[in-house]
Parts: structure tokens; sequence; C-alpha cells
């Protein structure tokens, strides 16, 4: 976090402020995250690595179709948290996660919850790039083809109509054969952003999208988490507070393991409840 | 002392450097090519009276000198062959299980296990092919294949004749032992660079353990792993003491699998010592040059393998 205590004076924070004030969020609104109909909701959730206790008593509703940030200095819990939503954590032994987790009505961390189908549809994209080794058209096609028996054409309609969503078929569509890691960094992450989205799911977890990127292709995925907004749950990891301020509509603030604060975006910047969120985001620690 | 460093002394130690590396990279270059003029010119007596018809003759008889290559050919194929049908399969599942699906405490133990199988000499794998496998194979499995797979149509007589325990099945069936060590220590090396947030990223739009390693593990390995394949099939044609004590020595070609027969290393283990006259030395010669473009050949189809892999999958950066 010390990069970013060392880039976030005030100055910068106004700035975020700045562009909150002109996206005006988006036109959502700007109520407080109980107040709309929430996709998922946390209920004391424990994590542990091993014997290390790493998220203590969670609790959290995400509101549907609205981007929720979550934000806290390194080793807070925040990417901890994301990888409970899918339960991707189940990769590794040793990771376990008490409590619950409801989506539409039902509780993901019951042993007996269909895996495949939960990240069909729950989608998730990585700090790093990750395309697959094979072309950009197979890249968009693996995850379709898991769930679903597309005729040809119904299958290039659906990589067509995710390399547009994620704003990236403009510059691909003469590359669909090409192997995906040959693209530039922006447009790999921008691809799998397409992959994750080309099998519809209804929650997108982003595990800090833009931290490999550079500022344009920053910008490109913020303006696409901003559309995605529409139809999409959205919850994004960023150690970049004003990229929360940019793109997000409620914000999170973890720390130490705990969730301190959770409202919507702007009361936490511009009149945080607690100390520590206020502390943090005017860079007093970090 | 000077504090700043000579500028000539440096070019110079430049140069020494490159010059003793590239004598070093030279002197790989001049040994391949001292290694087949020497074969060559040790084969040619034989290769002149033979002809072209060595490499299809049948016939080996040291008594009236009249030698030809094709059983110990056949053996040396079709013992690698048999050795890779059985080897590859279970080293691509002992790479996959330990790097995807063994729990944590399994993992060191069948590691260490499986660089202990390589550890083994030849020699000792060959002695207990001679004394434990090869007669409990003749004794136990080799009726039982002669009685099911024997009496199929086409594949039969290849698997039909007397249960003698020693024999071309055996000897690539020890020399599939013998590289699964190899392969196996190879593939998982291999599979465990794949990076952990690619193959995450393809369970989390809900692949499966084995649709992750069919379209993600594997793909990503592909350049090692036929290299570990053709390197393993290097091992397997070339494999002498081990393959010498099970396969029966019998420079006779037959169709069965169970029969005794021969290959190019083991003839040469056992008949250098005995071997008089020019054309008999000579004509040993020869098979060891015939070997030595076998694998060369191998080595040769891992490279176009490797290219076509390369092409098919369009532009690369």
């Amino acid at each position: 976090m010390s990069e970013n205590n060392s880039k976030s004076g005030p100055s910068l924070l106004e700035k975020g402020f700045a562009s909150i004030k002109q996206n005006g969020q988006a036109g959502h609104q700007t109520e407080g995250p109980d107040s709309l109909p929430l996709k998922m909701e946390v209920k004391n959730l424990d994590f542990y690595y091993g014997k290390f206790h790493a998220l203590h008593s969670i609790n959290m509703g995400v509101p549907e179709n609205r981007v929720t940030a979550i934000i806290g200095p390194s080793g807070c819990g925040k990417s901890t948290l994301i990888r409970c939503f899918n339960r991707i954590y189940e990769l590794y032994p040793k990771q376990r996660a008490t409590g619950e987790i409801i989506l539409d009505g039902r509780n993901i961390l019951d042993p007996k919850e269909d895996l495949y189908l939960l990240r069909a549809q729950v989608g998730m994209v990585f700090q790093k790039p990750t395309p697959f080794p094979m072309s950009v058209y197979d890249n968009i096609a693996f995850g379709v083809r898991l769930y679903e028996n597309l005729s040809r054409q119904e299958m290039d309609e659906r990589v067509e109509w995710a390399l547009k969503k994620s704003a990236l078929w403009k510059e691909v569509k003469d590359k669909l054969n090409q192997i995906g890691t040959a693209l530039s960094g922006g447009q790999q992450q921008r691809l799998c952003i397409a992959r994750a989205i080309a099998v519809r799911p209804e929650v997108v977890l982003l595990d800090e999208p833009c931290s490999a990127l550079d500022p344009i292709s920053t910008a490109k995925v913020e303006e696409l988490i901003d559309e995605l907004s529409d139809d999409y749950t959205i919850i994004i990891v960023t150690h970049n507070m004003q990229q929360a301020a940019r793109v997000s509509d409620f914000t999170a603030f973890m720390y130490l393991g705990k969730l301190i604060e959770f409202d919507s975006t702007d009361k936490m910047f511009t009149n945080p409840k607690r100390k520590e969120t206020e502390d943090y985001i005017t860079g007093r620690f970090g | 002392m000077s504090i700043v460093r000579s500028g000539i002394r440096g070019r110079i130690l430049d140069v020494v450097f490159a010059n003793g590396t590239r004598i070093c990279a030279f002197l790989v270059l001049l040994i391949i090519v001292a290694i087949m003029v020497s074969l060559l010119i040790g084969a040619w007596p034989a290769l002149k009276k033979f002809g072209p018809s060595f490499i299809i003759s049948k016939e080996w008889n040291p008594v009236t000198e009249q030698f030809g290559a094709l059983v110990a050919i056949y053996g040396t194929v079709v013992t690698s062959i048999i050795a890779m049908l059985i080897g590859v399969p279970v080293s691509f599942g002992i790479a996959i299980f330990i790097t995807e699906l063994c729990p944590a405490w399994l993992k060191q133990p069948i590691a260490t296990a499986i660089e202990l199988l390589a550890a083994i000499p030849s020699i000792i794998y060959g002695m207990w092919g001679l004394f434990v496998f090869a007669p409990f194979f003749g004794d136990h499995i080799e009726p039982w294949i002669s009685d099911t797979l024997g009496r199929l149509p086409v594949i039969g007589p290849l698997f039909s004749g007397p249960p003698l325990g020693i024999g071309v099945l055996t000897a690539g069936i020890i020399l599939g032992i013998m590289v699964i060590p190899f392969m196996a220590s190879v593939f998982r090396d291999l599979f465990e660079v794949v990076p952990p947030v690619l193959k995450e990223s393809a369970y989390g739009i809900g692949a499966t353990t084995w649709e992750v390693i069919k379209k993600i593990v594997l793909p990503y390995t592909k350049v090692g792993v036929v290299g570990a394949i053709m390197l393993g099939l290097g091992r397997a044609l070339g494999e002498t003491m081990a393959v010498t004590f099970v396969i029966g020595n019998a420079d006779r070609l037959e169709t069965s699998l169970l029969m005794p027969g021969n290959t190019i290393s083991s003839s040469l283990a056992n008949q250098f010592t005995e071997a008089v006259g020019e054309i008999y030395t000579s004509s040993l010669i020869a098979l060891g040059l015939i070997l030595f473009f076998l694998t060369f050949m191998v080595l040769a189809l891992a490279k176009y393998l490797l290219i076509r892999l390369t092409l098919k999958e369009g532009v690369r950066t």
C-alpha cells in the first residue's frame, strides 16, 4: 500500500471526487447498500489459511447490478473475500471458509453446491491477464463450450458479442485465430473480461484488474466496468482509491481482515463514519 | 591497486572468453562428425558387400558370414514402441496426479520414489527382469495373453506362442518401466511451471480438472511434453543391458511378441567380443550406424512435430 500512499495525496483524492461528481455516479442511486435488492449477502464469514485467521466475521450485502468496490491496505483480506464468492480458494487444500454467502437465496458455501455451475454464475478476472494458450476465438469459446452446445454460427455470434461488450472487437476482429498471448497486456486483460462475460455470468469478480495495465488500458477497462454494471453485479478489488471512487457505486473498506465500513461510494469518500476509513482515504495510513 | 578498470584488459578477457565458449560449442560438432565418420569407415566393408539389402535382410549368420540388420532393427523399434505405449500414459498419470490431485503430504514421497527409480542402474532392471519378472510373466501372464489376445483375428499372431517369459514383449515392458521415472519427473516439472493463476482462471469459469489439464496444462507445456517423449524414446532405443538380459537374443524374425528377438544395442553388447573377421565386425559397426540414424530420425521428427504445432497456432510474437 505504500506506493499508493505516496501517490494518493489529497490533491489526487480531490480529483477522484471531482470525477464522481462529473460522472454523477453513472446515474445510479446513492442511498445505502441495504435499500437496494441484494444479489449476494455475506453472513458471519470467517476464513482461514491453515491456522491463520484471515477474515473475521464479515457481514455485507452486495446490491444487484451495481459496482461494489473493496478497498484496503495490502493483506487486509480484500482478495481473500472475493475468492470466497466463487469458492476458487478450494483449489488449495488448507484454505477454508465458515459462515454463509447467500446468492439468489442459496448458501454457496454449502458443500453440496455445484462448483462448476457456481463458477458459471460468478465469473472472475485476475490481477494479471491470463489468456489461455490458444487462439483469441478459442479463449472466449472455451468457457462457453463447457456449458452450452452452440452451432458454429451461434458461437461466432457469442464471441463477437463478448468481444464487443469488452470493447476489444475492433482491435482483434482480424486476429481471431492468433494465439491470445500475442496480444498486448491491456488487450489481454480485456480478452479475459470478454472470456468471463461470454459465459453470461450474473456476478463478475474483478481482482485488481488494472494493476498490471498502463493508464490508457486502465481507462478502457474502467469504462467497460461502467457499461457492464447495467447487466451485471460487479465486485472489484482495487488498490487504487481513485479507481474505486470513479467506477463504484458502493465501497467497502477492509482492514486487518475485518470489514470496517460499507456504504455508498459518495458517503465513504466524502463523509466516512469511521475514523479508520477517514485515515485511510486521506492517506494517513495504509 | 587501481580503482578504474583497465579497458584493454577487459577487452582481451572478453575476446578470450568469447573464443573459449566458441571452442566448447564447436567441440560438440567435431565429436559428432568424428563419430559419424569413424562409424562410416568401420561399416564400409559390410555396406559394400551387402549393399542396401543389409537393411532389409533378416539373415544373421556368423558362420556363413551373411549379415542383415532387419531382425535387430525390428526388435529395437518394436520394444521401443511397446515401452512408449506403456511409459507415456503411466508417466502422464503420475505427473498429473502429483501436480493436480495429490494431497500435499503424499507429494514428496511419490516424487522421491520416482527419483529413486530413475537412479537404479539399468543392469539391476535387467537382473530383476530376468530372475523375477520374466518367470512370473511366463508362468502367469503370457498363458493368459495367448489364450485371449492370441485368439483374436488380425492381431492374434502377435500374441500367440509358447510362454517363455523372456522375449520381445517382456523387453518392451521392462523398457517401459525404465523410461517411466525419467518421463514422469520431466512431465511433473513441466506441469508445475504452468502459472497457478492460469489454472485458476480456467477453474474460475467452471472447468473440471480434466478440462484444465487437456485445454490448459497440456497446450501450455506441449513443446516440453513432445521433447520429453522423444528423449524417452531415444533412451528406449539405445538401452542395452536390461534388454540384453530379457529379450532372449535370438537372431530370428518372429511374428509373435512372446518369442525371443534381438535389438541393435543388445546384438552389439553380446557379439562384439566374439566377432572374428572383417565382415562380422564391420556388420556390427554398421548396426551401430543404423542405431545412430534411428535416434537422429527421432530427434528430427521431434523438431518437425514442434514446428507443425507452432504453425498451427498461427502467428506468434
